[in-house]
């Protein structure tokens, strides 16, 4: 257990993306089988055993320590498997708590699968014996189902390919050939055995993504236009006997859109946007209208969904692609003959939970341009552009797929606090929180940004903070109301998040304004004549 | 009640009467009893301070505090009929516990201490006494610190598995930088340890007492690409300040106590959290109270509710002392 028990206390404590990669990687190279399968079953969120309930825990506890203490120290620690784990008793027969090895992951794994609920606690005490604190607590996370490692499935599939020199593309096409501890998985890795072969599974395929359109123009001969949707991509796998729903990262959302999922019966796979029915972003000139990005995210992240969720937020897919018609694999075709399988395919399906992007009318890029910047007031974040015989591949392709955002609004607001960043930045202060103005002259947080500067402009605002602090909150620094950020953002939106009822959506920092007085940025009311 | 009639706790510090003297006063006296060097004990601007050689020589460098009488471990002063001695409390160098004896009854007073090994200090002699003052930083059983050498092995297989960075160890100026430094001798780490310059008197002092530290190089004015492989100690403040910006990718370490809890380590943004502790675990605290088995026991800074309680489920007398100014958690 202890290999695995360091494994997730490196991922716990590692900031940068790249060393949680390591630390999978090399996790995934050294540890013995069937140990690493298991191991990537829990990182991909793919193993849930729920042989202990959480009171068994704490009666566990009770019955080893006394209950003040073990109040006293819960109310300390604050997480109940933590402390547990960190105040079990130590035998007298062990010197030291170290975990010797006795106790496998896999070992562990097979013994909760096995034991009944009645069983569970002793169990679980007896393994507890053998391991440190760090151990006992992936054992008791394990047991109660609540390891949250906060990786996602993608980021475990891209550390387990980057152990063995794979491209995590190819192992996401296989990952649903297969069932924890992944043996087949590891054969084939190591040049053991043949790839696994997911066919009759409703696996997902890695999206194609866009680059931005930076600036100059493309030739519209070339390259077809569309809408760009403001909710998550999804796709929907359908075999036939079975429907799933994966977010970008390959998660599996079908959980959170079972209507969606439901209404869907075919043996395909298709590439679209999720959103709300609603009318905030587009209307019927763009080929249909949508509820705001703020809607869908009520939806987000449940696990089981109300008949309220459903009734109030009802959602539907706007389809771009097709990638799969049957066993048939279009995505070596280019995007023009795709898009006409997926006009022919579109009557089949629900009408009422799916509908097809526009492809927008334009003669050329001028007039596109013209197009794009009236869609403002239809809330649209802007334009896709396919190029017309592009393939659909994996990832971002330089030349194939642009998202083309239109230019965002801006707002003067005044920063108000500040935090340390992460990684590289964490000796600066690059987390501002900034504010806009009431009627009465206080001043009400609209926003949070961490990007837009320069890495010169980091240092003068990381000085700024340094100097003009007012009061610390913990790790927040309270600043001197007097500098005028001008911060950049996709929409607004009305929000509970902060005092002024208001959010931004992918709000930064365009420019310092060092010019501007504190008492001419905006007023409140000027950004709620902004909402969409 | 057993000597409460010669011996006082105040919040600022403890009163030994018949000696007009304080213990660790936490504002000036004209006669300080100091236990040991670190700032929430040894304070400057007293009359005259007893402490051992080593904390003189340690306030002297901290606050230019000259007059003072150096008491060696095991010898024994006598002030108004109060027979005072000094003796190892394993915690920091210089650090003792000090003994105090009068009309028939002894109190000991440990300042802070610790039970495990360390290569920079004299470990902790048990005194049995009637009352026992003791310390109560990790005074929690969640608190039980993990083998030392375990920790430091942890400390170089980071450094050994990213040879492009290096790893920068936070850990309070005085006791913990230099016992973490001995202890990354000890287990065979030779290369020269780069140190923040509020490290380095501290350093030559310990190195001044006959503690041998190894090659230590300032980690100021230091090309960043000469840094790479290396260790590089710190005071905790520096963590995750401007001064760290000079180091090649650090991967921060921090040693302390504290580390033990994941939400403590990760709010200090701390990525290699080190249980290294220069007090007292739960274990060793509960542990010392059955050895000196006094009449009673008075708990002083930390948690003291549960090690009360503790003595409470045991048939021991305890009370909670609250003291000022005894929370330093930088120092864990």
């Amino acid at each position: 257990m202890r290999q695995f028990s360091q494994l997730l206390d490196g991922l716990v404590y590692t900031r940068s993306r790249n060393g949680k990669l390591d630390l999978i990687a090399d996790y995934m190279r050294t540890a013995p089988d069937p140990d690493r399968g298991w191991a990537l079953a829990v990182l991909t969120g793919n193993l849930d055993l729920k042989a202990v309930k959480s009171s068994a825990i704490g009666e566990m506890i009770r019955a080893r320590t006394d209950p003040i203490l073990y109040e006293m120290s819960r109310d300390y620690v604050g997480d109940m498997a933590e402390t547990v784990a960190l105040l079990w008793p130590k035998r007298e027969d062990q010197p030291a708590e170290i975990d010797y090895g006795a106790l496998s992951l896999s070992a562990v794994v097979d013994r909760l699968s096995a034991v009944s609920r009645a069983a569970a606690p002793d169990a679980l005490a007896q393994m507890m014996d053998h391991l440190d604190a760090s151990g006992r607590f992936a054992l008791l996370k394990l047991a109660t189902g609540g390891l949250r490692v906060g990786i996602s499935a993608r980021l475990a599939k891209t550390g387990f390919a980057r152990a063995f020199g794979l491209d995590v593309n190819d192992v996401e096409e296989c990952w649903h050939a297969l069932t924890p501890p992944y043996a087949d998985l590891f054969h084939w890795a190591e040049g053991r055995g043949e790839r696994p072969d997911p066919v009759g599974t409703p696996f997902f395929r890695p999206f194609m993504l866009a680059h931005p359109l930076e600036d100059g123009a493309v030739d519209l001969v070339d390259y077809a236009a569309e809408w760009k949707w403001d909710g998550i991509r999804v796709q929907i796998v359908g075999t036939g006997r079975e429907t799933r729903l994966y977010s970008r990262a390959g998660d599996d959302i079908t959980g959170s859109f079972p209507e969606v999922a439901a209404a869907f019966r075919g043996h395909a796979v298709l590439d679209g946007e999720l959103l709300v029915k609603g009318e905030s972003q587009g209307a019927h000139e763009h080929g249909g209208s949508a509820a705001s990005f703020n809607a869908l995210q009520q939806r987000l992240g449940r696990k089981t969904v109300s008949a309220k969720m459903l009734a109030d937020y009802p959602a539907f897919v706007r389809l771009y692609d097709l990638l799969l018609e049957g066993d048939d694999d279009l995505r070596q075709l280019g995007w023009t003959e795709r898009r006409g399988r997926l006009e022919a395919f579109l009557p089949t399906l629900d009408q009422d939970r799916f509908d097809i992007s526009a492809v927008i009318d334009a003669k050329d890029f001028d007039a596109l341009a013209e197009i794009r910047a009236g869609a403002r007031d239809a809330a649209i974040e802007g334009v896709m552009l396919k190029r017309r015989d592009s393939p659909y591949v994996a990832g971002r392709k330089a030349a194939l797929w642009y998202k083309w955002k239109r230019d965002p609004l801006t707002a003067d607001c005044v920063m108000m606090y500040a935090q340390r960043g992460h990684g590289k930045r964490s000796s600066f202060y690059s987390d501002y929180t900034f504010g806009c103005w009431t009627d009465d002259g206080a001043l009400l947080p609209v926003g949070k940004a961490y990007s837009g500067f320069t890495d010169e402009e980091l240092k003068w605002l990381d000085r700024f903070v340094r100097t003009n602090t007012v009061n610390s909150f913990g790790p927040v620094r309270e600043v001197e109301k007097t500098l005028v950020v001008e911060v950049a953002f996709d929409s607004i939106h009305m929000s509970k998040r902060h005092k002024s009822g208001l959010a931004m959506r992918f709000p930064r920092i365009a420019r310092i304004r060092r010019d501007k007085p504190a008492h001419e940025a905006d007023r409140v009311e000027t950004l709620k004549r902004m909402v969409s | 009640m057993p000597a409460q009639h010669w011996i006082e706790p105040h919040p600022h510090g403890i009163y030994v009467r018949p000696a007009d003297a304080w213990i660790d006063p936490a504002r000036p006296a004209d006669r300080a009893l100091v236990t040991h060097g670190h700032a929430d004990h040894a304070r400057g601007g007293h009359g005259h301070v007893w402490a051992t050689p080593e904390t003189l020589a340690i306030m002297e460098l901290r606050y230019g505090t000259a007059s003072g009488t150096g008491v060696d471990y095991g010898d024994t002063i006598r002030m108004g009929g109060v027979d005072i001695r000094y003796v190892p409390a394993g915690h920091v160098l210089g650090s003792a516990q000090i003994v105090l004896e009068h009309a028939g009854e002894r109190v000991v007073v440990t300042g802070d201490y610790k039970r495990r090994p360390d290569p920079t200090c004299l470990p902790f002699e048990t005194v049995p006494c009637d009352i026992f003052v003791t310390e109560a930083t990790f005074g929690l059983p969640v608190f039980r610190h993990p083998d030392t050498p375990s920790e430091i092995d942890r400390l170089l297989g980071a450094l050994h598995a990213h040879p492009d960075r290096c790893v920068l160890v936070g850990a309070y100026a005085l006791g913990k930088a230099q016992r973490v430094i001995c202890e990354l001798r000890a287990r065979g780490h030779a290369d020269p340890i780069y140190i923040h310059g509020a490290l380095e008197r501290m350093c030559a002092l310990y190195a001044h007492f006959g503690v041998d530290l190894g090659e230590l190089r300032p980690a100021t004015g230091v090309a960043a690409k000469e840094m790479r492989g290396a260790i590089v100690m710190a005071p905790p403040s520096a963590l995750n300040d401007r001064w760290s910006r000079r180091l090649p990718d650090p991967i921060t370490a921090m040693a302390s106590g504290w580390m033990r809890v994941r939400q403590r380590a990760r709010q200090r943004n701390v990525e290699l959290p080190l249980i290294i502790s220069d007090h007292a675990d739960w274990d060793e605290l509960t542990s010392t109270i059955r050895e000196v088995a006094p009449s009673e026991t008075w708990i002083t800074h930390g948690r003291e509710d549960a090690l009360v309680h503790w003595c409470g489920l045991h048939q021991m007398r305890a009370r909670a002392l609250a003291l000022v100014g005894r929370e330093d958690e930088d120092e864990g």
